[in-house]
């Protein structure tokens, strides 16, 4: 048989034959198993996750689910199709064999696998302080049980509540408080809600429309300690300023943890930003040599992208979790040359104070931004994010259709400032920056980071080693 | 002579049952410069692009004068004749934007009112019934007069309420303004030429009905949407008394027109193709993608015309000059090749169907929840209750309007009514 020949038979082998495990067995781990039978995969597929349920969606948790209009078991995602796989619910994966070919389980199970997909997530980051994280009433919104309990405290009603960091899920949570006429306390430490996703002058706009709603609103400031009664039940927050604000529920939204423990020592490029891996899914190893039967996909994913001068983006976002496990699915089970790259222009939602909040691209990779349509006094606008005369980045409040237009500038990397709308023109249309908190100020964390090497930083350090 | 454009063959009368032909030629210059001095856009990406570029304007009045003609003697400019004042469809933001907040919550809902289109399920179920029981004992049907028009007209009367008593008089003024409207090289036609008229004067009439209309309901509220929108302040305030009326006729008109057609040309495509009638009477679930496979494969919108270029737009290796007018095809795009696999095949079970039914962006048909209802439920029950339908006469005659295109009747041989 000639070379051609031999491999596309290894390949049509594979596609029938070969076994495919999956670790995560959430949004990307389910889209990746359903991806993979679409493409013809009859092999064996296990799919392991730590969770007991079956796979379900996590961003109604903030919204519908904490308001009491669904209930947090009625947010199993929809099956697209048949995946016939076997599900190990409930089970840890706990080490990685890349020799032997194994992913060990916390039962003390060794899985055997042709091809591994990574795709862990992220898990909330919980309150540092181990005893005041451990009192009664202080919540972290990752995952269904979280949201169970979370919406249950919420309808109680309880007196106060405080929200510890105001990005996204921080936002929405307190949003929905609002909308439960509860009176809510925020706290953060950056300058402003939102800082760290969209910068200062969004983050102002969001500031004042939280205010409008009623959020007590705390910027610039931390939560310094927790206290709780006799019954170990959080009553009060201190905050660095030494304000004391009662509460007796707190919801710690500090950002995500990268779900990479479990490869520890398993010689992959893993690590605080994730598992490093090519545009295609492929994970790197700690050299940053490609694999060959490693990918990764969703929030745990980590990998360069072309428009962001190839720095290395993770999105904490549904869409990539989704589009980045097709293509790493679709990689699986092809060769070269019919690899498939993800190179999604990053996208976020998010629903707060009976508005609707989009970007495309990577907001922090500007520097300035423009408002473009629409008003910012009625929250009804777009704006753009610029670096060095391109246009990076858009946001929109309650003007969503026309992201769009934006994306496709992106895509081109179209000029900064982008050319002005035919109508609807703020009476401002001169770029200003963007005042994205300065890398090292603690925010929220992002949940798209550029998670790039700076050079400034020297925090990697470089130690070939010697044959 | 002039030789034609495919845009302009594709809009003569002679070409009506199927224009797909001239459209496929169009496609291959996706921007096309028409002798007029429009933009003709006839390709998916195109228009997805324009419908969502801030500097094409939807407003009629943005349009500067027509350019001297360079083809055969312009007919007027038609919008003059159907607009009034603007209306959600001639505006651009912010005050599109601002009405159009002001209308949804008397209509689409969510998040005002979620339910208000499923609740009227049972309502036009009944209506459906009535019309198919009503068939009982003939052999012959018209599907158009019979089912497909009667259908939309009651349930936008009685969203809106407009007395279904007035439904002759608005019909002909509907049906005279329609036929008035030219965007073909007829145009200049006589006959044309000689309804536009009588299309102004029907318009009139129509308005003064809605203002009459509105009058009564702002002295004595009544049911539906208008009597709210006259009556009710939202945080925004109310429209003006000449928007309200310009937006109540684009409801009366845009509420069962599209609609009309849509149930005409899905029973008529069905029995063009009947494996896929087959296949959706022995599937009945499939009515949801297949309705808008139907909505694909026959747009209710061919194109529409009230779009022009604020500013010099270079799109496909081309420049749309600045007060250029533009027309966004639909009915082309949504048989582009390069947007869906075997474009001219009926595949009830397309998936990724995100045809230009509705259109895009802002301009996203407001009445789209309504009408996918009624058609959904008008064409399963159809399928479910006449037997053995047959067309009888194949293409049927077509009415003479572009943009709304649809067959003027639809005449089906049946066995009989199921219960
Ligand atoms: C409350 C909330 C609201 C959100 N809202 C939005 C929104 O509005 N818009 C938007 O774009 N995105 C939103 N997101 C983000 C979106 O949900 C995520 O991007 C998406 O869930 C990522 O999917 P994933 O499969 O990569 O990771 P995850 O959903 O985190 O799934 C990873 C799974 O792997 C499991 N796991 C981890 N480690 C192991 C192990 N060692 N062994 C076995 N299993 C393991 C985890 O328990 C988890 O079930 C929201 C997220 C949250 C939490």
């Amino acid at each position: 048989m000639t070379v051609p020949a031999t491999v596309a038979e290894l390949v049509r082998q594979f596609r029938a034959n070969g076994r495919i495990v999956i670790v995560g067995a959430s949004l990307a781990g389910l889209r990746a198993a359903e991806a993979l039978r679409e493409e013809g995969f009859t092999g064996s597929l296990t799919i392991i996750g730590d969770e007991p349920y079956e796979p379900y969606d996590r961003p109604p948790l903030s919204k519908q689910v904490l308001k009491g209009w669904v209930p947090a078991d009625h947010t199993t995602l929809p099956r697209l199709r048949e995946v016939n796989a076997q599900w190990r619910l409930g089970v840890t994966a706990t080490g990685l064999d890349r020799a032997a070919k194994q992913v060990r389980l916390a039962d003390g199970e060794q899985i055997p696998y042709d091809r591994l997909l990574i795709a862990t997530g992220t898990r909330a980051r919980q309150w540092p302080n181990p005893d005041e994280a451990a009192l009664d009433g202080v919540y972290t919104l990752r995952s269904r049980d979280d949201a169970a309990q979370l919406q249950k405290a919420l309808a109680a009603p309880p007196s106060r509540v405080m929200v510890i960091g105001a990005g996204f899920i921080g936002s929405e949570v307190a949003s929905v408080c609002r909308e439960l006429d509860l009176p809510v306390t925020v706290v953060e430490r950056g300058s402003a809600p939102l800082v760290g996703a969209l910068g200062g002058v969004i983050g102002e706009i969001a500031a004042e429309m939280q205010r409008d709603h009623g959020v007590d609103l705390r910027c610039g400031l931390g939560v310094s300690s927790l206290e709780g009664d006799s019954g170990g039940h959080v009553r009060r927050a201190h905050l660095s300023d030494g304000t004391i604000i009662d509460a007796d529920v707190v919801v710690a939204s500090l950002g995500s943890i990268r779900n990479v423990e479990w490869l520890e020592g398993a010689g992959l490029a893993s690590g605080f930003w994730g598992v490093g891996c090519d545009a295609g899914g492929r994970a790197f190893d700690i050299n940053g040599v490609v694999t060959d039967s490693i990918y990764v996909a969703g929030d745990v994913a980590r990998s360069p992208h072309v428009l962001y001068e190839y720095q290395f983006l993770a999105m904490e976002h549904w869409d990539n979790a989704v589009l980045g496990a097709e293509a790493a699915a679709h990689n699986m089970v092809n060769l070269e040359p019919h690899y498939r790259p993800h190179l999604l222009l990053p996208g976020f939602w998010s629903g707060q104070f009976g508005l609707n909040i989009k970007s495309v691209g990577v907001p922090p990779f500007g520097d300035e931004i423009v408002f473009t349509q629409g008003s910012v006094k009625e929250r009804h606008f777009a704006a753009a994010y610029g670096r060095r005369g391109r246009i990076v980045a858009a946001v929109t409040f309650d003007h969503g259709k026309w992201l769009e237009y934006y994306g496709k500038l992106i895509e081109q990397s179209g000029p900064f400032p982008p050319p002005p709308p035919g109508w609807d023109q703020p009476p401002d249309m001169k770029p200003i920056p963007a005042e994205f908190p300065q890398p090292g100020v603690p925010t929220a964390i992002p949940d798209v980071v550029l998670t790039g090497h700076d050079p400034s930083e020297r925090a990697a350090e470089f130690r070939p080693r010697r044959r | 002579m002039v030789e034609e454009t495919p845009w302009q063959q594709a809009l003569r009368y002679a070409n009506r049952a199927n224009p797909y032909p001239f459209y496929e030629e169009l496609r291959k210059t996706p921007v096309a410069r028409q002798p007029d001095g429009t933009y003709v856009v006839s390709t998916y990406q195109e228009i997805v692009a324009l419908l969502h570029d801030p500097r094409v304007s939807s407003d009629v009045r943005k349009l500067p004068a027509p350019a001297p003609a360079e083809g055969p003697a312009e007919a007027e400019p038609i919008t003059e004749t159907v607009i009034v004042e603007p209306n959600i469809i001639t505006q651009d933001p912010p005050e599109h934007d601002r009405d159009r907040r002001m209308m949804t919550p008397h209509f689409v809902g969510p998040p005002h009112s979620p339910h208000l289109i499923s609740d009227l399920e049972p309502e036009i179920r009944r209506i459906v019934d009535d019309l198919l029981d009503n068939m009982q004992g003939k052999t012959r049907i018209d599907a158009v007069d019979e089912f497909a028009y009667p259908l939309p007209v009651t349930v936008i009367c009685k969203i809106l309420g407009v007395p279904l008593e007035d439904e002759p008089r608005f019909h002909s003024w509907i049906e005279t303004a329609l036929d008035a409207l030219d965007f073909g090289p007829e145009a200049a036609s006589e006959e044309i030429q000689s309804r536009l008229a009588g299309g102004r004067q029907a318009v009139k009439e129509f308005g003064e009905f809605a203002a009459e209309l509105l009058d009564r309901y702002a002295q004595q509220p009544g049911p539906g949407m208008l009597s709210a929108m006259v009556n009710e302040d939202g945080p925004e305030g109310r429209m003006s008394k000449g928007v309200l009326v310009s937006n109540a006729l684009l409801l009366i008109f845009a509420g069962h027109e599209t609609t009309v057609n849509l149930i005409a040309h899905s029973v008529l495509t069905l029995l063009r193709h009947p494996d896929a009638l087959e296949k959706l009477r022995r599937r009945p679930e499939l009515i949801v993608p297949g309705v808008e496979e139907l909505l694909r494969f026959e747009s209710s919108v061919q194109f529409w015309h009230t779009r022009s270029a604020l500013e010099d737009i270079d799109i496909a290796g081309t420049t749309i000059p600045k007060g250029a007018p533009i027309f966004l095809a639909y009915g082309s795009a949504n048989r582009d090749p390069k947007r869906f696999a075997n474009p001219d095949e009926l595949d009830l079970e397309r998936r990724d169907n995100q045809h230009l039914g509705f259109s895009q962006g802002i301009h996203f048909c407001f009445g789209a929840p309504l009408a996918r209802l009624e058609v959904q439920v008008a064409v399963g029950e159809f399928l479910r209750r006449v037997e053995n339908p047959r067309l009888v006469e194949d293409p049927p005659p077509y009415r003479h309007n572009q943009i709304f295109r649809g067959p003027r009747h639809v005449l089906v041989d049946i066995d009989g009514i199921r219960d």
